[in-house]
This record gives structure tokens, sequence and C-alpha cells, in this order.
């Protein structure tokens, strides 16, 4: 147990000083690095206290995929350009007092949220009441409750994303004309008959070749 | 406190028992890949240093050592430092829970497809972190390529892996080689596996996928700058995905290390042989499309990835789930 207790705090540490280093690093590309270190440590304390499915999840969708997104935005910025206006540009930007304003809303959030939770006493020892059996995977529990009880929420969710991913393709895409494009199937289905042409050329006139 | 110490110590000794093979079998591998490369196009290929010319990775490895390392002055000191080390890491970590029989693993996870699935999509920073920080043009422009190569193919390859979980009903790899012991998955979902490879051509940037490092456009592209040992990080880390993403192939189709008939002469062959076996035979795969296949257009990388592999694979998935629920056999614990 001690053991246990001393990697909780070694992950928590690295975690809470990540995230602070995420707002406080003047290189934005060193705050997505950050970002990315805190997304594996928070995984790392979902895997201690056991929810490895989540856990995994987590580093599947979040630094695979969503940290690399990321990336690709940041690291298309201009980096020195964007260190000089952080700190000094401050005076003359607004961007500060809203983002103060946001996080105080959110800590205000948390604090009512945290301060109104209350654990179920002996909540460990009580499991099976709640209907989670303890000698089986929580990918499977997981299972069970997300395709039964949540089955619309869950389904919902997918609707959402289906949503946005159809807006942002509908925002990006756009029809270019006057650029040419190939197609497998046409160019497979070619035949020599249609392509291939023998001409008579006149002495002096040469062949009109219209494309 | 002392019972702690010894579990570490063991643990660590385990590590290392498993570490100092790869480490051997990444340096062979490398050399029959420039083999069977040579016989191929009908040349010797490396044959000088020790017998068959075994020794010529070793002869490699020592010139990287000895060679200077540069860093260009105005790249980015920590993450191009970091960059070649992440990769190796990344590569070797995975390797913790890759089966070797139903005895031998060093870390029999629940989720151990998922952690295989999830060490293997962050294979990409290594290699966005060194095309950024080398704070050149061809690297980054490499690094992109890359990035974007490697989400495309993660995706289908998540979704063959979902076709093959499907067959087991457990996210341990264990059970899902346990699951073939009647049949390997290969025979009912082939073109899957056939899906898996080429996917896995494209997530470890092999030719013909090897865009990130084309050498006529990009000037080996990431990997421009760096020089010495930290070059033969990034490419021993590129050998180290491949045998992984072997091991991970003869894992979900081929029944791991599972013997093909399970009659006398082919039972006394220990099972982590078997294992070996389907691995080096996915790697000379791996060779002979290299020696084979042109390389791909850009654009034709992205739609092969996009446009046919993940409808194609989703087709599957639904395909799989409606015959398992049809037929009643759905895997059920």
């Amino acid at each position: 147990m001690i053991i246990h207790s001393i990697f909780f705090y070694i992950f928590s540490i690295i975690a809470v000083f990540s995230a602070i280093m995420v707002t406080v690093s003047r290189n934005t590309v060193h705050s997505v690095f950050f970002l990315i270190l805190d997304f594996i440590t928070i995984s790392c304390l979902f895997i201690m206290i056991g929810a490895e499915f989540i856990g995994m999840i987590m580093l599947i969708v979040y630094v695979g995929a969503v940290a690399v997104l990321f990336l690709f935005v940041v690291m298309m910025l201009n980096v020195s350009k964007q260190k000089n206006e952080w700190l000094g540009g401050a005076k003359n930007s607004n961007h500060i007092p809203i983002g103060l304003l946001i996080s105080g809303v959110i800590f205000f959030e948390l604090i009512i949220v945290v301060g109104g939770w209350k654990y179920k006493p002996d909540l460990l020892k009580t499991f099976s009441s709640i209907g989670i059996d303890l000698n089986t995977t929580n990918t499977h529990e997981i299972g069970k409750v997300l395709y039964t009880d949540y089955i619309h929420l869950f389904q919902l969710s997918g609707m959402v994303l289906l949503v946005a991913m159809i807006g942002a393709i509908v925002l990006t895409f756009r029809q270019r004309e006057g650029i040419k494009r190939q197609s497998y199937f046409k160019q497979v289905s070619r035949e020599r008959n249609e392509s291939v042409e023998l001409v008579d050329p006149k002495n002096n006139e040469g062949v009109k070749i219209d494309v | 406190m002392i019972e702690n110490l010894n579990i570490l110590i063991t643990e660590i000794y385990k590590v290392f028992l498993l570490l100092i093979p790869i480490l051997t079998a990444i340096a062979m591998i490398v050399w029959l890949d420039r083999r069977v490369w040579a016989f191929v196009q009908k040349r010797r290929g490396p044959n000088v240093v020790g017998p068959f010319g075994l020794f010529q990775s070793l002869a490699d490895a020592l010139k990287y050592i000895f060679k200077e390392i540069i860093i260009p002055a105005s790249a980015n000191k920590i993450i191009f430092i970091l960059a070649p080390i992440v990769t190796m890491t990344l590569a070797l970590i995975s390797w913790a829970v890759i089966p070797f029989s139903e005895e031998i693993v060093l870390a029999n996870i629940n989720v151990g497809i998922l952690y295989l699935f999830a060490v293997s999509s962050l294979g990409v920073y290594g290699i966005i972190m060194g095309g950024w920080a080398s704070n050149s043009k061809y690297p980054f422009l490499g690094a992109i390529r890359s990035a974007a190569q490697m989400v495309s193919y993660e995706v289908s390859i998540g979704v063959i892996i979902i076709n093959v979980l499907l067959c087991v009903g457990s996210l341990n790899l264990t059970d899902i080689v346990l699951a073939q012991e009647n049949l390997w998955f290969i025979v009912p979902l082939f073109p899957m596996f056939v899906i898996f490879f080429i996917s896995a051509l494209a997530e470890t940037n092999r030719p013909p996928f090897d865009l990130p490092e084309a050498e006529a456009e990009l000037v080996a592209g990431y990997q421009t700058e760096y020089s010495g040992m930290m070059y033969a990080m990034f490419w021993l880390g590129e050998y180290a995905n491949i045998l992984l993403m072997c091991s991970m192939g003869s894992i979900l189709f081929l029944g791991g290390w599972l013997s093909p008939i399970d009659l006398y002469p082919f039972t006394l062959v220990p099972a982590p042989l078997w294992l070996i076996l389907k691995i080096l035979l996915l790697f000379i795969l791996f060779a002979l499309v290299k020696a084979i296949v042109p390389r791909y257009r850009y654009d034709q990388l992205m739609k092969l990835g996009w446009k046919i592999f993940l409808p194609l694979s989703l087709t599957w998935v639904v395909l799989t789930a409606s015959y398992l629920f049809y037929f009643n056999l759905l895997p059920v614990n």
C-alpha cells in the first residue's frame, strides 16, 4: 500500500506541475507537450485506481489523436512572434480579463460540485449492492451498462460527434474548378480504339488536336 | 520493505531477459531486411562482416556510436534530443504485453490489446518532435506527412482490432491467442488480415508508404538533421516498431504461439519458437514488399486509407457482428 501511495503522489505531482506549465510556459509547442504529459499522468492515475479501460481510452483518444491535432495547429503558428506578444503585449490586449473571468466561473462551478459531493459510507464494501461484480474486468462492466441502461445517451453522443464531423467537412469542403482529378476507373477502363486514332495529315496543314 | 525490493529486482531481471533478446533481434532483423532486399534484386547484400554478414548490424552500430552528434544551432535542443529517445522507448515498452506462450509474458494485463494500440499511436510523437525541433523545412514537411499518415492508418487498424475482439470477447492478448485454438482468425477474417498488413506498412512508414522519408523529395524527412547515435536510435525504433507490428499481426490473426497442427512432431517445438517463426514470416513479407513495390503518391495514400480501408473494415465489423449474432456465436463470459 505504501508503494501505491508513493506512485500516486509522484503521478499527481507531475500532473499538477504539467497542468501549471501548460499555462505558464512561453513557447506554445512546449505547452502542448506539457498537456500531453498531463494526459499521460492522468491516465496512469486512472490505471492505478483500477480503471484500466478508461486509462487506455484516454491515451488513445486524447494523446493519440486530439493532442496530435493540437500539435499540428500550434506548430503552424509563428512561435517567435507569439513569444513576444504573450506577456509583453498583455497591456494593450483584452484577453487576460476574459480568461480570468472564465477560469473564475469554472473554479466556482467545481467548488459547488465538489462541495456538494458525498461518498456513500463504506463504498468499497458495498460494491456488490450497486451491481458491480469485482471478479469481471471493468471493460465488461462498462459494456454491460453502456449498451443497456445508457444506450440512448450513448447513441446521442455518437450523433453529436457525427454532426460535428459533418459540419467540419462542410465548412472546409470547396469545389474547385479547372483542376484535373484522377479517376482510377477511367484510367483502367481505357481501351485502344477510343484513345488511339490514325489520321492522314495533309501537307502544310497539320492535324487539329482537341483534348 | 525487503519483500518489495525482491519483487523489484525480479521484475528488473525479467525486463532485461525480455529486452536483450529483442535488441539483438532488431539488429538481426536489419540484416535480414537488407539480405532479402538484395536477393530480390539479384545482389549479394551484406555478406562480409562475420558469417553470412551476420555482424553487419553490430558493425554499423559501432560506427554510429563513434560518430559525432551534431545539434543544429537553431534547433530546440531539449525536444531535439528527446525525440529519438521517445521513439526508441515507445517502440520497446510495448513488448511488455506480448505473450510468448501461455506462461511467458511480462505483464498479462486485462487491456493488453488496447495498451499495444495506445503505445503504437504514441509513436507519432517521436517523429513530430524530431521534425519540429530540427527547425528546418524538410524535416518539418516530413513530420507533418508522417503524422497525417499514421493518424489515418491507425483508424483502420483500430477497426480491424474491433473485428478480432468481437470474435474473442476479451481484450487480453493471451485470451485472444487461446480463442484461436480451433481456427486461426486469418481464415474467417482474411480480408481484414490483408488490410491489417497494408496498414501496418503505412503505420511503420515502410515502403511503399515511406513518404515521410522520401529521399528524392524530402532528403530523408524528419531525420535529416540527425546524426550519429541519435539517427541510429530513430532507425532502431523504426525496426522495433516493425517487429512489434509483425508480432501483433501474428497474435491477432496467426494464432500467436499456437502450433499450426496439434500433432506429435509439431507439439515438440516450444511455444515461443512458433511465435518467432510467425513473426519472421510476416517480416520477410514486409521485406519483400519493400523490394518489389514502388512508392505511393501522397494523395493516393490518403485515399487508400480513408476511402477504401476505413469503409471496408467498418463494413466488415457489421458483417462479423451480424454473423456472430445470427448464429449465436457471440462470446459471452
